[in-house]
């Protein structure tokens, strides 16, 4: 699939869909609800901010959403797929073929450069873009064979995202990013998300526990004890420069 | 490249200490494993090659003297391709500058130049010509030795007349690739040579015009040589037929085939057990790699790579290893393998040496090298293939630590708490300690079971030279003669005591069992030349008994009390029952021994001796040889002293180089278990020993429980690794047991020790390599770190 380069996001038909989907983790005797039956939409192109206390159960459904784990019940689908149904192998190809994720400690591989961290993702990915343009569009152009200990942590999280886009993904599922990262930098960080969700239509889901980070995105999920509290939709954005915590 | 193999080559890169500490390890297995294959194929195969090309007979046959008619006779047994008879004697020799007599081997030369069997291999010079009687070819070692060259003489007391005889040449043998004199445990090129002399000067020489006294047969392919042996002690029976033989009781073969079977052991034993440790060792990092990565394996799957892919990737890294041993095994496999060969060929006086390593051998011991690794490396490839990447990208659980009777004795023993820690981690994972144990325990055990080798030997020679062989001299003579001649010998110069001893060749027979050996008589209570028991007891043997050694006991399975029939091989060849009365401990061939008396009288003869044991004033020694070189049925001295240096000389020298090897292993073992198990210790506590530093303990004190848990494993090791060496020599003894000799199994305090002081030493200095990282530890960054 071809990115389109829309300055505004085109808002269309739900790209998940989820129902009543359950995650259940036994500790002994006890069963433990991170997910207790969460039915949800999210959209193409838009920008979603999952907003919850830790242990809501946020971080879970986003590791459905990217194919990292199952759900215990329940049903997920991706476009007209249903994830629920797929195998370790076809989920694995779902995540090479159509998600980019970024971490709250970026996760990048100490022993690669910025430019070899981003390659990772484009040697095994269908449609790459360069490596070395998901650096320039974040930014790190001239810092390509840098170390990730040799970059400041917003840095890294730049050539995590990098990572993310250079496969050209429809989805990009952030968990946490600025989580690791001060004001600032957080700043920078979240332009770039931004950015790539307006000049990409990247359906774009961000976790996220600073209650301020909302104001950017078209739609806000609440997230309380596994389950979701309220669905807001922003009729104004706020640019991340404007945004202050 | 893809980054992944980027990744690969960097991490490879990173961890280049602790692979080289694993990848030397493997490679001493590759290199083992050439080596011995290397060695014992060169050994064999250069075996075969000399015995093709220079025709060693297949059976052997000696007789006091027959007629050369009855060649014709002997040619005719079915399977007899070809015949040679020979004339062969011992002399003693007179060396120009040598004070001690030497034994010389007298083979007689055929007049036409044209040897059928056991062709001697001219190496310098040409063979003696038939009309020049004082022409000789000597042995090659035996001329190296002495520092002859053609055109050199020495003298020789050849029917009680003193002949001058000149070298023409130097010359290898088939016969003769081990040349031990008679009544030597060592071969002694010095005091022993090999002599060709025309056909015609041995007749004259031995008194044996139109006779032989030694016949060499070759066989036709795939024809036994058992009926061929009947049917030609048969024939030679009449003429004193001392039973025929084949290679296998052939000296020179038989030490020849007890090396080669020794090889073969050594290429069966050691190289798995460096291969169990390499794969170990791979397993032991491999885990924790995947521990440390556990974050990094996650991301992988996030972003599509598959399970196998990740697999694979840690496979790679274990093979990267591999590769590294493999290839540094296969050079000093190759390097070692062909000096050693060429030591062998040297020792074992082979004219040229065939080898050659078939590539097969270097791509079995890589595949091995690879195989075993990648077993190694397989449990945290595939947990790495199973983390599921949403599990995998969290922080693993904390590590479940319980209150068990341990604690509790701890808690009463009032220890510290990093001495708590050090304990309570070793509980926390014993399999893992285990196994770190058995590895430092192997390089106890390698140290131990070569060790004892020096042990072993002391005792061989305490018991061959000191307890029993207490004679400083024996007199060898080329037929028995009567006993009377002990008289004559307690007259020569500086001769204190002397003891006459008789040899009879038989063939033992116990049920369908048999064994040729040699029947050993002496007086009762001869104090020269013993024999004991387990217990140190000297023994003699009762009239009607026979005393075995306990190895011959063993391979007739007899015990005391039981009956063995003695089958006699020269003179009526009469059989007789004898009743086993004690068994005798002996390091050295398969001893029978009887009473001299009641031999004499079994076999009805007069009394009679072979040889004579001396013991002599130091200060004649000069007069005694010179005394002996005049007597005319001498053929021969054996020095014990100079047995006893052989011996030592060329065991001692190749047990030096052993012990060197093994505890060059033991190193390396030792290395590449605790510094790679340190290097674990650390990347798993660092942050528990950052926090300590925090605390406000300090760099020796955290180090305590670094150092004091790797060598506390070591410690624990050292008997674990006491035991496994004592089964290892124990199983050595066994695999070098032989019918020629023997190796006690010796383990003393002392050789325990220097096992666990070597490997001690090495664990202690590995660590501290590892310690020295722990002191640069940067306390923030470490807090930092995600875990």
């Amino acid at each position: 699939m071809q990115l389109c380069q829309d300055q505004e996001p085109r808002v269309s038909d739900a790209i998940f869909r989820t129902k009543g989907i359950t995650k259940v983790y036994k500790t002994g005797d006890v069963a433990v609800y991170a997910l207790d039956g969460v039915d949800l939409d999210l959209y193409e192109g838009e920008l979603t901010v999952l907003l919850g206390p830790s242990g809501s159960g946020k971080s879970t459904l986003l590791n459905i959403l990217g194919g990292l784990d199952h759900a215990t019940t329940g049903q997920v689908w991706f476009a007209d797929t249903e994830l629920t149904l797929m195998s370790d192998r076809e989920l694995t190809k779902y995540r090479r073929d159509h998600v980019g994720f970024v971490f709250q400690f970026y996760n990048l591989v100490p022993s690669l450069t910025a430019l070899e961290n981003v390659q990772l993702v484009t040697d095994v990915s269908p449609n790459p873009m360069p490596a070395a343009d998901a650096l320039e569009l974040v930014g790190l152009g001239k810092r390509m064979d840098h170390f990730p200990s040799e970059m400041s942590g917003g840095e890294q999280q730049r050539v995590a995202i990098a990572r993310a886009i250079a496969k050209q993904p429809e989805i990009l599922l952030c968990d946490e990013p600025t989580g690791a990262l001060d004001s600032t930098t957080g700043v920078q960080v979240l332009e770039v998300l931004r950015d790539i969700n307006e000049r990409f239509g990247t359906t774009t889901v961000v976790i996220t526990h600073n209650a301020e980070i909302q104001r950017m995105a078209h739609r806000v999920i609440f997230f309380q004890d596994g389950k979701i509290s309220e669905t807001r939709i922003n009729e104004t954005r706020l640019a991340p420069s404007e945004i202050v915590w | 490249m893809h980054a992944i193999d980027i990744k690969l080559l960097r991490d490879f890169k990173r961890l280049w200490v602790q692979a080289i500490a694993i990848a030397l390890v493997l490679a001493c297995g590759v290199a083992v494993l050439l080596t011995s294959v290397g060695m014992y194929t060169a050994l064999s195969e250069t075996r075969t090659a000399y015995y093709e090309r220079n025709r060693f007979a297949d059976v052997f046959a000696q007789a006091i003297r027959a007629p050369t008619s009855l060649l014709g006779e002997i040619a005719q047994i079915d399977g007899v391709l070809g015949v040679e008879a020979r004339i062969v004697g011992d002399t003693l020799l007179d060396i120009p500058g040598r004070d001690e007599t030497a034994v010389g081997r007298v083979l007689s030369y055929p007049d036409t130049g044209r040897p059928l069997l056991n062709v001697p291999l001219l190496l310098e010079g040409r063979f003696p010509a038939p009309d020049h009687p004082d022409e000789v070819v000597v042995n090659e070692p035996f001329a190296r030795a002495n520092g002859f060259h053609p055109a050199d003489s020495f003298s020789a007391n050849l029917r009680g007349q003193k002949h001058a005889l000149t070298i023409v040449g130097t010359a290898l043998s088939p016969e003769f690739v081990y040349t031990i004199g008679p009544g030597a445990l060592m071969p002694d090129n010095e005091s022993f040579g090999i002599i060709w002399m025309s056909d015609r000067a041995a007749a004259a020489a031995f008194d044996m015009t139109g006779a032989f006294n030694t016949v060499s047969l070759s066989l036709a392919a795939r024809v036994s040589p058992d009926p061929v042996i009947d049917q030609l002690n048969d024939l030679l029976e009449p003429y004193g037929g001392l039973g025929a033989y084949d290679r296998s009781t052939h000296t020179s073969d038989a030490f020849l085939d007890a090396e080669i079977t020794q090889l073969r052991g050594m290429a069966t034993v050691l190289p798995p057990i460096f291969f169990a440790i390499s794969g170990f060792l791979v397993s032991m990092v491999m885990s924790r790699i995947v521990a440390l990565e556990r974050s990094e394996i996650g991301l992988l799957k996030a972003i599509g790579y598959s399970n196998t892919e990740v697999c694979l990737h840690y496979l790679m890294l274990a093979g990267l290893i591999a590769i590294v041993g493999v290839v540094i095994g296969w050079l000093a496999g190759a390097v070692l393998a062909r000096s050693l060969a060429l030591q062998y060929a040297e020792f074992f006086n082979f004219p040229f040496v065939i080898f050659q390593v078939s590539y097969r051998v270097y791509a079995a011991a890589g595949l091995a090298g690879v195989v075993t690794t990648s077993l190694g490396a397989a449990s945290a490839a595939l947990k790495a293939a199973r983390l599921a990447p949403a599990i995998a990208m969290q922080p693993p659980a904390p590590p479940r630590f319980k209150r068990s009777i341990a604690d509790r004795a701890m808690s009463a023993m009032h220890l510290s708490q990093p001495t708590i820690m050090i304990l309570r981690s070793l509980l926390r994972w014993p399999l893992r300690s285990l196994l770190t144990s058995l590895g430092i325990a192997l390089a106890v055990a390698s140290v131990v079971s070569s060790f004892f080798i020096n042990d072993a030997l002391d005792e061989i020679v305490d018991l061959a030279f000191y307890q029993t062989n207490r004679q400083d001299a024996i007199l060898l003579f080329a037929q028995d003669v009567p006993e009377i001649a002990v008289e004559s010998a307690r007259n020569l110069p500086g001769v204190l005591q002397a003891e006459s001893q008789q040899f009879q060749a038989v063939i033992l027979h116990s049920g369908h069992l048999t064994k040729r050996v040699a029947i050993e008589a002496r007086r009762p209570g001869t104090d020269l030349s013993r024999v004991l028991d387990v217990d140190g007891v000297a023994l003699s043997a009762p009239p009607g008994g026979i005393m075995l050694s306990i190895r011959l006991a063993r391979q007739l399975n007899v015990q005391i009390g039981d009956t063995v029939q003695a089958e006699f091989l020269s003179g009526r060849r009469e059989t007789y029952d004898l009743v086993v009365t004690n068994l005798v401990e002996q390091h050295f061939g398969l001893g029978a021994y009887m009473d001299l008396a009641y031999l004499n009288a079994l076999i009805r003869q007069s009394p009679h001796l072979s040889t004579i044991n001396i013991t002599r004033d130091d200060r004649y020694s000069d007069d005694l040889h010179a005394a002996i070189k005049r007597l005319p049925r001498v053929t021969g001295i054996v020095e014990m002293n100079e047995n006893r240096r052989a011996f030592e000389d060329t065991i001692k020298q190749n047990v030096v180089v052993l012990n060197t090897i093994y505890i060059v292993i033991a190193v390396l073992i030792t290395v590449g278990v605790t510094y790679n198990a340190a290097r674990i210790q650390l990347s798993e506590r660092a942050r528990e020993l950052a926090s300590l530093r925090i605390l406000g303990f300090n760099r020796g004190e955290v180090s305590y429980i670094l150092v004091g848990e790797m060598m506390l494993i070591a410690i624990i090791a050292q008997p674990i690794g006491w035991f496994i060496g004592a089964w290892i020599a124990a199983a050595m003894t066994n695999s070098f047991s032989s019918d020629l000799y023997s190796i006690p199994l010796v383990l003393k305090p002392a050789t325990f020790a220097t096992s666990s002081l070597v490997v001690l030493i090495s664990a202690f200095g590995s660590v501290m390599v590892v310690r020295h990282r722990l002191d640069r530890l940067d306390l923030i960054s470490v807090m930092k770190t995600r875990e």
